[in-house]
């Protein structure tokens, strides 16, 4: 049943493959229609989802099957309170992005095609419980997005799209020998992770613990991408077309805060513990860099991509400070954790539709500069609700996910750093700010030199698309239990092996 | 000893007497039929291989000759890339004058490669290497032209020259250690002096490096890639190396197993040096088949890495052998794209290609990304267990420059890739190679998508090649 899940948008870019006189209208509606089925399977996954603790246990829909014997690893694959909420999510923006796509004209079959295998992608990281099955669909989805940053994007999309494949290749590599390094400590060699968290291979070797996840946390922090591993971000989200950013900062950045709670923490808890500073640290200062270099943009589209390292910022800090709580209040570190699951889920929905209205932006007056703008409020009413909303949310504002997600961190982290929680505390009045500076010169005042004429609000799949990420964040916000009872059980788990 | 053991090597010789024959008697027209009986006796004698596989390892009475994993792995990935370049090459030289020779001559390199694989005695090895090179020098100068005739004469050269070094080290190697089979030096190197014992060594191995284009004895790959008709570049540099690393690493492994010599230390400076150079000269390089020799030379610095690993890890020996049919699958299909655009010499004109011949650059992209390691390709199955052979056996420096290498060199593939996705109309009109009204070899094509299949197939399902091989150990 996962492995449809996982594989549909596959088979189904596979068949558009196949059909090579398809008409383009077409393919956008198969593109669609396949999305909406994955998205219906992934509801009724929930929906049928039994709960219970995962991470070394209790794991739903899992198959394991023999694939690489030789080497210990196998095709396992499961969810659990950590990567159910991310493969949802992921299933809703990709949705989202087929949607949004509907008026794409630019060799529609490849765009097509290469959206579905990254949705493919995508949710067989999330679902993955073997390192190597994990590293295969963490590089599969550099060189997808590669393709659609250079085949779709506009300005210097060929510079951005190599520094973007050879940066987050470098991270993986490095990722990929931490992962030989747990491979090789543990008896029976296996790249399992349920098993090696199990183990905990590496604990009480301080040297090669400490190497390994150094590997392992360069390699997600590349990805996440953290300060100082973050200068790859802004130009290829510039660079790349809406919803080729909007999955980018949606989806392919949790891959990294994903790992640190699926594979760093379970499986090299004592590790983490000893080295929980050095992550909060690294916390905090994305958190704060991030929104400082944001405040400074005038191009709005860098504006929000800069804003998603201050919000991958808060993820480490909470997940930084879970380490150093450990022992002494597990309640605490739960909440942390928990918090920063939840932040994965907000930020995905809020910021990949704060992308994809950065695309309608664009299409409006060519360029992404906010001075250009102005007044954009009085004619495109909806536009302007629906990026208000979803700035409000990304700011933190109660009511919406952002708030639920980052109340928990800083709650569940001040006990354990309040320093560098009380600094954090900055970043929401930066990001506040910024954002709201940012509505303010794009939605009011003046009529900007870009829009000529009478500028059009937002058409039928512009809405369809950007809404329903917004909806589910204030649904989140106002009625969060439904899904923190699914993280929950399973950041316990985390917090608790951290904790031993 | 029981002839039967020589089956596949013998479907091969008779291969290469019946194809001269027949096509001394066939008139030019027909010469497929030559065609025909070259590609059948390579089957047979993979299918003969294949059969071979079930019985034990052992080695023949006169313990020269291992019928081994390295041996059955050889058997079955030489004939298949030499007929690979027969099918290859069909478009090229059908009709020629010297038709058959053509495929008497790639035969004849077969054979000689999989002796190299599977001699476990100095003179085998000797005879080996003498056998996989000779037919191949008349291979690169086939076409006759001045670029072909330099490429010839420089590999010529480069190649007596090595030559004579590894038949210095045999002689040597043999003098010290008064036996020619490998399980007997085991017995006397030891004891006899370190220092002959390692000018010995070099110089047999530095042989061999040469035929599998590594670094300090590279400086034919470039010349005689580019010069060489295109099928004949795929196979020199992707067949021999199979050959050519299964003896060393059989060298290092039973004859100096014992000895003083720190053999670990060279492998891996070998290694470090062949793929960082192989890659710096590549990154810059417009003529494609030039970028792919450059790029061979930096493979030849990842298989060594699993050499290096030898002493120190049980599993150096099947992640080499994985890693060398993985390549050889992946580089052929980069040469079958190469081939199958005859015209298209440059970087720039593969330009628009995704857009006229889809298939084509899929397979293209497919085998270049396979060549950086990425998955679930073939080659990445070939990294992840060499990585994990050297890393068991203590060598982080050199994992950590391998993955180093790994990032830089997907620069280059990069820039290959890059004008694949380019329409025609972003740039000048470069519209020689990709172009639809420019003839495609068909047969290249087809050889490409295949190969291209076979990179992911081996990738996705490694099990089926890479559980045999990691219960196989070397016979000694």
């Amino acid at each position: 049943m996962l492995s449809v899940v996982v594989f549909l948008p596959s088979a189904a870019a596979a068949v558009l493959l196949a059909l090579p006189r398809l008409p383009d209208r077409a393919v956008i509606g198969a593109w669609v229609a396949a999305a909406a089925v994955d998205l219906a399977l992934v509801i009724a996954l929930w929906v049928a989802y039994p709960g219970g603790s995962g991470v070394t246990g209790d794991i739903a829909y899992e198959a394991d099957l023999r694939w690489i014997p030789t080497v210990g690893s196998g095709y396992h694959i499961g969810v659990d309170g950590l990567s159910l909420p991310l493969v949802a999510m992921t299933a809703l923006l990709f949705f989202a992005c087929a949607v949004y796509s509907l008026r794409e004209q630019r060799r529609v079959r490849a765009y097509a095609v290469l959206f579905l295998f990254l949705q493919t992608v995508s949710l067989g990281l999330f679902v993955s419980l073997d390192l190597i099955l994990f590293f295969v669909f963490f590089d599969l989805s550099i060189v997808g997005m590669y393709f659609v940053i250079a085949g779709w994007g506009h300005g210097t999309p060929i510079r951005s799209a190599l520094q973007f494949f050879l940066y987050t290749f470098v991270g993986s590599l490095a990722l990929l020998l931490g992962f030989i390094g747990l491979y090789l400590a543990a008896d029976p060699h296996t790249f399992d992770m349920v098993e090696l968290a199990r183990s905990t291979p590496l604990e009480g070797d301080a040297l090669a613990g400490g190497l390994v996840l150094a590997a392992i946390a360069v390699g997600l922090a590349v990805k996440t991408p953290t300060v100082p591993f973050h200068t790859w971000l802004p130009p290829a989200h510039t660079d790349a077309p809406a919803p080729g950013s909007a999955i980018l900062a949606g989806v392919l950045l949790k891959m990294g805060a994903y790992g640190f709670v699926r594979i760093a923490m379970p499986i090299l808890p004592g590790v983490w513990r000893d080295y929980a500073a050095v992550f909060v640290v690294v916390g905090v200062v994305s958190v704060l860099y991030g929104a400082l270099v944001a405040l400074a943009q005038t191009d709005f589209k860098r504006m929000v991509a800069y804003t998603s390292v201050n919000h991958m910022g808060y993820i480490v800090l909470g997940l930084g400070a879970a380490g150093m709580a450990a022992g002494a209040d597990l309640q605490a570190s739960t909440l942390a954790v928990t918090g920063a699951v939840t932040q994965m889920v907000a930020h995905g929905l809020l910021t990949g539709s704060l992308f994809l209205l950065a695309g309608v932006l664009y299409t409006r007056g060519g360029t992404y500069d906010m001075a250009a703008y102005g007044g954009l409020a009085k004619a495109a009413p909806r536009f302007a609700l629906v990026t208000a909303v979803a700035a409000f949310g990304s700011l933190g504002l109660p009511g919406l996910a952002g708030f639920i997600a980052e109340f928990q961190i800083f709650t569940g982290s001040l006990s354990s750093a309040p320093v560098p929680t009380a600094l954090a505390f900055f970043g929401i009045l930066l990001t506040a700010a910024l954002l709201l500076r940012a509505l303010q010169r794009i939605f009011l005042g003046q009529r900007g030199r870009a829009v000529r004429g009478e500028p059009a609000d937002l058409s039928a799949a512009e809405a369809l698309s950007t809404a329903p990420p917004v909806l589910l964040a204030i649904v989140i916000g106002i009625a969060p239990r439904f899904l923190l009872d699914v993280i929950e059980p399973a950041a316990r788990t985390v917090a608790a092996l951290v904790a031993q | 000893m029981n002839p039967g053991l020589l089956l596949p090597e013998s479907a091969l010789a008779a291969g290469a007497v019946i194809a001269l024959l027949a096509g001394s008697w066939t008139p030019r027209r027909l010469q497929w039929i030559v065609r025909c009986v070259a590609l059948l006796s390579l089957a047979a004698a993979a299918v003969f291989a294949a059969a071979a596989m079930a019985r034990p390892a052992t080695v023949t009475p006169e313990g020269v000759y291992a019928l081994d994993a390295a041996l059955h792995l050889a058997r079955v990935a030489v004939p298949a890339g030499a007929a690979i370049t027969i099918l290859l090459a069909a478009g090229h030289v059908a009709g020629h004058r010297r038709e058959s020779e053509f495929y008497v001559l790639v035969l004849l390199a077969a054979l000689g490669t999989v002796v190299m694989a599977g001699a476990s005695g100095l003179l085998v090895l000797a005879a080996g290497y003498l056998l996989a090179s000779i037919p191949v020098y008349a291979l690169v100068g086939f076409g006759k032209d001045a670029l072909g005739t330099e490429a010839a004469l420089k590999y010529y050269l480069m190649g007596a020259l090595s030559g004579v070094l590894l038949l210095t080290g045999v002689t040597t190697v043999f003098g010290v250690g008064a036996a020619g089979d490998y399980a007997t030096l085991a017995r006397t190197l030891p004891d006899a002096s370190a220092g002959v014992v390692a000018v010995g060594t070099t110089a047999l191995v530095a042989g061999l490096l040469f035929k599998s284009g590594a670094v300090p004895v590279h400086f034919w790959v470039p010349d005689a890639t580019q010069g060489a008709p295109a099928p004949v570049a795929a196979f020199i540099t992707t067949v021999p190396k199979i050959g050519a690393l299964a003896a060393i690493f059989r060298f290092a492994d039973q004859a100096l197993g014992e000895t003083a010599l720190n053999w670990p230390l060279p492998a891996a400076l070998l290694a470090a040096a062949s793929m960082t150079l192989g890659n710096l000269a590549a990154f810059f390089q417009d003529d494609v088949r030039r970028l792919l020799a450059y790029s061979t030379i930096s493979q030849v610095g990842y298989l060594l890495v699993a050499v290096a690993a030898v002493h120190g890890s049980d599993t150096a020996l099947s992640s080499l052998l994985f890693y060398l049919a993985a390549y050889t699958a992946t580089n052929l299909g980069a040469f079958a794209v190469v081939c199958a655009l005859p015209r298209a010499r440059t970087l720039a004109d593969y330009t628009g290609l995704m857009r006229k011949r889809p298939w084509l650059a899929l397979s293209l992209i497919v085998c270049l990304l396979g060549l950086v390691g990425t998955p679930p390709t073939a080659v990445f199955i070939g990294k992840l267990t060499v990585f994990t052979a050297a890393l068991d056996a203590g060598l982080v420096w050199l994992v950590v420059l391998a993955a180093v290498n790994t990032v830089a060199s997907l620069f280059y593939y990069l820039r290959w890739i890059l004008p694949v996705f380019r329409t025609a109309a972003d740039d000048a009109p470069a519209d020689r190679g990709g172009g639809a009204d420019v003839p495609v070899v068909r047969w290249s094509a087809g050889v490409a998508v295949v190969a291209a299949a076979a990179t992911l197939a081996l990738g996705i399902g490694s099990s089926p090649l890479l559980d045999p091989l990691q219960t196989g150990v070397l016979v000694r």
